[in-house]
């Protein structure tokens, strides 16, 4: 295999402390083959994008079950753009209701995954959109 | 075995190899499906008198009496009932202090307050990290200010109170009291619990602010306090439940809470105080997931194993210093997202194992929380489920109705055998510290919790909704929005409360409090004068940090 390993950041902004979703994805994407950094708590989504360019990553994977992702996650997309790297894959994960997620997918997160989503789905999701 | 003499026991072997070879297989012949306690130990299909060597006086006793497998209180539920205690709190103390008097209208019997997180972070909700959190997953407390809104109109003498508050416990029970002086009610009257266990937060729940060793300096000051001052306040709550809902398994949660619990009291022990002043006060606080059986068999190990490390390890002495009483929430990782209104189901078995396993205390989660903070409707039926349980089920007429149960005795004993392999391995490592700066602890953690989500994946664990039995169904509405004005009209309070305060006096008792931190006296007093002149959190916490410094989290 020559394909090129894909590089993940599994981040949590804010103060929220659930991160048993997030090292499981973390492990998850691992078991499938990819570099994954796992950031710990209490990421601010300046340090979070720092770490993302720092790291070389194609996609960035935002946990939050704290209510705090409408403020929290389009900054990381925010920042991201504003250093030009729209290539960079942002998706999400938490407890974050239906009416929030057209908002969020609007403001450069591509894709909202909630409980119960299968880590099946989401290595395939990265796989599909990350770009070349 | 109870009263089978030898040739009994043979007779029930032959019978029991002749079942096995009869109808046993020849059910199992046609299905076999295996299956599993959550720390993966194979239960069998069926327990008879040859599973365990029970003897009743030793393990299993008489209710209130030594070593409580049977429960803490000789009359249980009979004498009375569990306290019913809904944790709650959201957004502004204006609008918690609604929901809280909402459930005290509806029979609820305790209060349990929600915190949001920079205030369990000790931020004020005017510190750039706040930002987007304030009044999030609990009630804004930034000052007394908010504390005498919360509880207005609340009488403290009749109530009992839980925090969830645990690295600035001191300063919310140092409110709690101020409050409480205003209404005319004393320290000694005062009845509630402050979660106050720092350890599960440095590997399962997140909200620690200072290292450990001074974190646990401030958690023997308030038993040394408590002890001559608030002798019916629960110290500190020794937490399983986020242990449980990180993804440990039932053995886990019961041997790192308890392992927790251990170096509580031998922190306290090297403080100098006297182990039956302080461990009557110690409470606990567990999880109760979806396998009934399984669960109940765990809150009895617990009360087992605790009384044993107490009597033996502790060579404590008054009863009440054996006794493991424990809160228990039904389990938040268990609801699904998917056709929520199935999670009424579960919450009734989780809150029906918590019963008959001898809870002194339940919440019960109500069936929208895997979607958004719950409603009013919805906190409604959770408590109505407790009603139910409590008033027409009839499980609560009998002390340990389950306990004598082949299986149950067989698990419990297998339970306790498991936790005391996990509590000696800890020892040796150097207690509980120790293992958790090593990352052994996240790590047994992180492998059951990823272990258990292959095996829903695989379709091995079944949850209805989730992995079978899916339907194509329409988004949930009516779900509880927060205000986005919440955080800047909580802004707003606190530039007022700054201006209003005798800013003179606050920085008279900050000093103080510096000074005393700085000599390594009890904090206590010194916490309960800053909170009395309206100290902000962010402040006394400020000053806490320059002397303690700020722990940072390695991740493993």
């Amino acid at each position: 295999m020559d394909e090129k390993r894909i590089r993940a950041l599994i981040a949590k902004p804010g103060l929220d402390g659930h991160d048993r979703g997030a090292k499981i994805v973390a492990q998850a994407l691992r078991d499938a083959g990819m570099e994954v950094i796992y950031t710990g708590l209490r990421q601010t989504p300046e340090q979070i994008v720092s770490t993302a360019l720092q790291e070389d990553v194609d996609v960035i994977g935002l946990s939050s079950l704290s209510g705090a992702h409408s403020h929290l996650f389009p900054r990381v997309a925010e920042l991201i753009e504003e250093k030009g790297r729209q290539d960079i894959l942002i998706i999400g994960g938490g407890v974050i209701p239906e009416k929030d997620r057209s908002d969020l997918e609007k403001k450069g997160i591509k894709q909202i995954f909630t409980s119960g989503t299968s880590t099946q789905d989401i290595i395939k999701f990265i796989k599909e959109n990350v770009r070349d | 075995m109870t009263e089978t003499g030898e040739g009994r026991k043979k007779e029930l072997e032959e019978k029991l190899s002749q079942w096995l070879e009869g109808p046993f297989a020849r059910a199992q012949a046609k299905k076999w499906q295996k299956a599993f306690t959550s720390y993966r130990e194979e239960v069998k299909n069926l327990y008879t008198p040859l599973d365990g060597e029970t003897d009743y006086l030793e393990d299993m006793g008489f209710p209130g009496e030594y070593p409580f497998t049977r429960g803490v209180y000789p009359t249980m539920y009979r004498g009375r009932l569990w306290t019913m205690r809904q944790y709650a709190g959201f957004a502004s103390a204006e609008e918690s202090n609604r929901r809280y008097r909402y459930l005290l209208e509806q029979g609820q019997t305790g209060l349990s307050i929600a915190f949001d997180l920079p205030t369990q972070i000790g931020l004020d909700s005017d510190h750039p990290m706040a930002s987007g959190e304030v009044g999030k997953v609990g009630v804004a407390i930034d000052s007394l200010a908010d504390m005498e809104i919360l509880f207005d109109g609340i009488p403290l003498e009749e109530v009992s109170t839980s925090m969830t508050i645990n690295s600035p416990a001191a300063i919310l029970m140092a409110m709690y009291v101020v409050v409480a002086e205003k209404q005319g009610v004393k320290p000694e009257e005062l009845r509630g619990t402050i979660q106050n266990d720092i350890l599960k937060e440095y590997f399962a729940r997140g909200t620690y602010i200072f290292p450990p060793e001074p974190s646990i300096k401030l958690i023997t000051d308030i038993f040394a306090y408590c002890s001559e001052k608030m002798p019916r306040w629960n110290t500190i709550s020794i937490s399983g439940y986020h242990i449980r809902e990180a993804g440990a398994n039932a053995v886990q949660e019961v041997a790192f809470t308890l392992a927790d619990g251990i170096a509580y009291v031998k922190a306290a022990l090297e403080a100098g105080l006297d182990v039956d002043d302080f461990a009557p006060r110690l409470s606990f606080f567990f999880n109760s997931q979806m396998n009934v059986l399984e669960e109940v068999a765990k809150f009895r190990a617990a009360r087992r194993i605790w009384a044993k490390i107490m009597a033996e390890q502790f060579n404590a002495k008054n009863p009440k210093s054996r006794m493991l009483r424990f809160h228990t929430q039904t389990a938040g990782a268990a609801l699904t997202a998917q056709q929520p209104l199935n999670n009424v189901t579960r919450v009734t078995l989780q809150a029906l194992a918590a019963v008959l396993g001898g809870t002194q205390s339940l919440h019960t989660n109500s069936y929208d929380e895997a979607l958004a903070l719950p409603s009013e409707e919805s906190v409604r039926i959770a408590l109505r489920t407790q009603q139910i349980l409590a008033h027409e089920s009839g499980v609560g007429a009998t002390a340990d109705p389950i306990g004598g149960s082949y299986y149950i005795e067989n698990l419990t004993d297998d339970i306790e055998k498991q936790v005391f392999e996990y509590l000696d391995k800890i020892e040796n490592m150097g207690g509980m510290e120790k293992a958790i700066e090593s990352g052994y602890v996240q790590k047994e953690i992180q492998k059951s919790a990823y272990e258990m989500q292959k095996r829903i994946e695989e379709e091995e664990e079944i949850i209805i909704g989730v992995n079978k039995h899916k339907l194509d169904e329409p988004t949930p509405g009516d779900l509880l929005a927060m205000d986005p004005q919440v955080e800047k009209q909580q802004q707003e309070k606190l530039v007022r409360v700054k201006e209003e305060r005798d800013n003179k006096q606050v920085k008279g008792k900050l000093d103080s409090l510096h000074e005393a931190a700085k000599n390594d006296e009890n904090l206590i007093p010194h916490i309960i004068d800053a909170v009395r002149v309206y100290a902000t959190l962010g402040e006394i916490c400020g000053v806490l940090r320059e002397i303690y410094g700020e722990y940072r989290a390695p991740t493993f």
